[in-house]
């Protein structure tokens, strides 16, 4: 059968020439440098996945947008901290230690960034939260850094739509007082809520994953309130939504910018119709041209169903630490944690997803809210406020 | 008005409690094994609804049903697996590996269902508000109470009715003498981890009716809240069980109406409870014996 044998000789010629052509290309990689590795520190799992998933999302699109640093490809290195903040710890040890990152992009939310701070400044390697709003956060530390506004200002900006625009003079807060976040909102709510002449009238107190809050919402019913704030994260505020209208509670809601997940709208449902909230970007507001180029491939990719939700300030702002980043890392002309520091401090008019991006010494960016509100089981843009 | 609210929604989380801790105890009562893995079951039980309401379209009952059965089997394969091969090695080896069906299920959950919450949709008849001046109640916190009393009336009637609550019965008093008098207990052991899991997934469902999303840790706090009403009725007692889950309910909101300040320690209440009984009364409300 000299047919086959010949086919059989021909299909060995290419095994060769493969083989031959792989190692070809291994040679040539291998004189390539080796890529920069960057720590990626999210919840992917637990009480605030959310967030985590759609960050990481934002964070991936925009290393497709710009792939490499200091001329090396960079290299992501995700650690899931499981909503926990021992676990963020944890993360931020391993991703120092054993991938030796040259920096470390998020925790999400303040507890764990909190908790992944220290160890950042210990380490002295940069770490950037991408939404964690706490003000301690990177207070006295040298080597945290977000993109985000802080709670003091966010939480003014909703005490003043209440006060002036909604016309309300009495509030009730309920607060997640697991979670420096929400304790932070709350209390720069009402500080600022009584300066204006307001009243907070009770302040309710409950915790991370509590599934029922109509205790809470009967203390808050029994009260003469006229607008309930409710500053903590999206599965406890659609829950407590629910619960409201459930006990015939009907005040209006404003929230923080933990409210912007698509699940508290799929878990709300029509409870969560005119909730309002502090955020930090919707796609109407954004007009920089890295948005636009941003924008267009979210939506390529979600057409192709590789993202299922609608874009939303995570995607945003996680794609934002991340040119931060590689911004920093091209000025600084080297990835050692106290030259790359040096540069992010001296972040000036970059041009990110969420608008024009300025980080100061103190590490912290000067960023304007975005008001939302849910329409019809969507997030609409109300109006931007600058600092 | 307010207090009486406060306890109308005291019974609502109580007669869920006490529904997932019949469950819990019955497996206590006959096994003498506390099944950690309880609130993981109740769990899984959670994601097979959904998927029949969801993904087949199921109503509501068909896919509680389904779900019930499907658990079931789950619980079965868990005993098969997990605590057959120590049927006689000490008790506390079958403690720690419930411990570690639990943790299995719970990351297997995240792998297989992903982290992020799902809504849970709650059918039309459990939706509806009821009113009277300024009292509010979900209809679906009227019809736990009553499932919760049919089912332990179900339970109560094959463990006292049945030749297999007999069986039952006699195991939890001694498994050796029963495997002289030639019942295959083995198959006793299976139906009792059959009944338990379907009861969780039961639970499990109107727990998510109640509070409409699910996610792989959601069985992990009511688990423990079930365990702790469990002790407080007396572990191993099924009215025991209803009772202890009233008590606790009870006392939670309360706690969070009254002391407001407090309300961030409603979980740790549970647990000072359960030290409490441990130490002035280990037997429970009513007692540790099953019941007669």
């Amino acid at each position: 059968m000299p047919r086959l044998h010949s086919a059989g000789a021909r299909a060995l010629l290419w095994a060769v020439i493969a083989l031959a052509l792989g190692a070809g290309w291994s040679a040539t990689s291998a004189a390539e440098p080796a890529p920069l590795k960057v720590g990626v520190n999210l919840p992917m799992t637990g009480a605030v996945s959310a967030y985590g998933q759609m960050i990481w999302a934002g964070i991936q699109l925009a290393q497709e947008m710009r792939p490499t640093a200091l001329g090396r490809t960079v290299q992501l290195v995700l650690v899931d901290n499981k909503s926990d903040a021992a676990e963020a710890a944890n993360a931020m040890n391993r991703l120092v230690d054993k991938e030796g990152v040259v920096a470390v992009l998020g925790p999400a939310t303040s507890t764990r960034a909190l908790a992944a701070a220290a160890i950042a400044e210990q380490r002295q390697v940069p770490m950037i939260t991408p939404t964690a709003t706490n003000p301690t956060i990177t207070q006295g530390r040298r080597y945290a850094f977000r993109v985000c506004f802080i709670d003091p200002f966010q939480g003014q900006v909703a005490a003043r739509y209440a006060y002036h625009n909604l016309k309300f003079r009495k509030a009730a807060i309920l607060t997640d007082a697991s979670q420096d976040y929400a304790v932070a909102l709350a209390a720069y709510f009402k500080r600022e809520f009584q300066k204006l002449g307001g009243v907070v009238v009770v302040e309710a107190k409950c915790n991370t994953n509590d599934q029922d809050f109509s205790a809470q919402l009967g203390t808050i019913k029994a009260t003469d309130a006229e607008i309930l704030y409710l500053p903590n994260y999206y599965t406890e505020d659609a829950l407590v939504a629910r619960q409201c209208r459930e006990l015939g509670l009907n005040l209006p809601i404003l929230s923080g910018d933990g409210a912007q997940a698509p699940e508290l709208l799929k878990i709300g449902g029509s409870a969560v119709e005119g909730l309002t909230f502090t955020a930090h970007f919707h796609r109407d507001a954004a007009t920089s041209p890295t948005a636009a180029g941003f924008l267009a491939l979210y939506d390529r990719r979600r057409q192709a169903g590789n993202l299922k939700e609608d874009l939303t300030g995570f995607h945003s702002l996680g794609a934002d630490a991340y040119l931060a980043l590689v911004d920093a890392l091209n000025r600084a002309g080297s990835s050692e944690g106290p030259k790359l520091r040096q540069a992010l401090a001296s972040t000036q008019g970059l041009v990110g997803v969420t608008g024009a991006l300025n980080i100061g010494p103190d590490g912290n960016a000067v960023k304007s809210v975005a008001m939302l509100r849910v329409k019809n089981g969507q997030f609409e843009f109300v109006t931007t406020i600058e600092p | 008005m307010d207090a009486l609210q406060q306890i109308i929604n005291g019974l609502t989380l109580g007669s869920l409690y006490a529904l997932i801790a019949i469950g819990y105890t019955m497996v206590y009562g006959i096994l003498r094994l506390i099944n950690f893995a309880h609130g993981d079951v109740l769990m899984v039980g959670c994601y097979l609804a959904w998927f029949g309401a969801v993904m087949f379209g199921l109503p509501w009952w068909a896919a509680l049903m389904g779900s019930m059965a499907l658990t079931a089997l789950l619980g079965v394969l868990i005993d098969q697996g997990a605590y057959r091969p120590l049927r006689q090695a000490p008790r506390i080896s079958a403690l720690i590996t419930a411990i570690g069906v639990s943790f299995l299920l719970e990351n297997l959950g995240l792998v297989v269902f992903g982290g992020r919450p799902k809504a849970f949709q709650r059918p039309e008849v459990f939706n509806q508000l009821l009113q009277w001046g300024d009292l509010r109640l979900l209809s679906l916190s009227l019809w736990v109470p009553i499932i919760t009393a049919l089912i332990l009336a179900g339970l109560l009637f094959i463990i006292h009715r049945t030749r297999l609550g007999m069986a039952m019965r006699a195991l939890s008093r001694d498994l050796v003498t029963v495997q002289l008098m030639g019942i295959d207990t083995n198959r006793v052991v299976a139906a009792t981890f059959a009944l338990g899991s379907a009861l969780a997934a039961a639970g499990g469902v109107f727990w998510a009716m109640k509070y409409p999303q699910i996610n792989p840790l959601m069985g992990v706090l009511p688990g423990l809240k079930a365990f702790v009403a469990a002790v407080l009725g007396g572990i191993g007692n099924v009215t025991g069980a209803l009772l202890g889950g009233l008590v606790l309910g009870m006392s939670e909101i309360l706690l969070v109406a009254w002391l407001p300040e407090l309300a961030g320690y409603r979980d740790a209440l549970a647990f000072v409870l359960l030290i409490g009984i441990l130490i002035f009364r280990p037997t429970g409300i009513m007692g540790e014996e099953l019941p007669e």
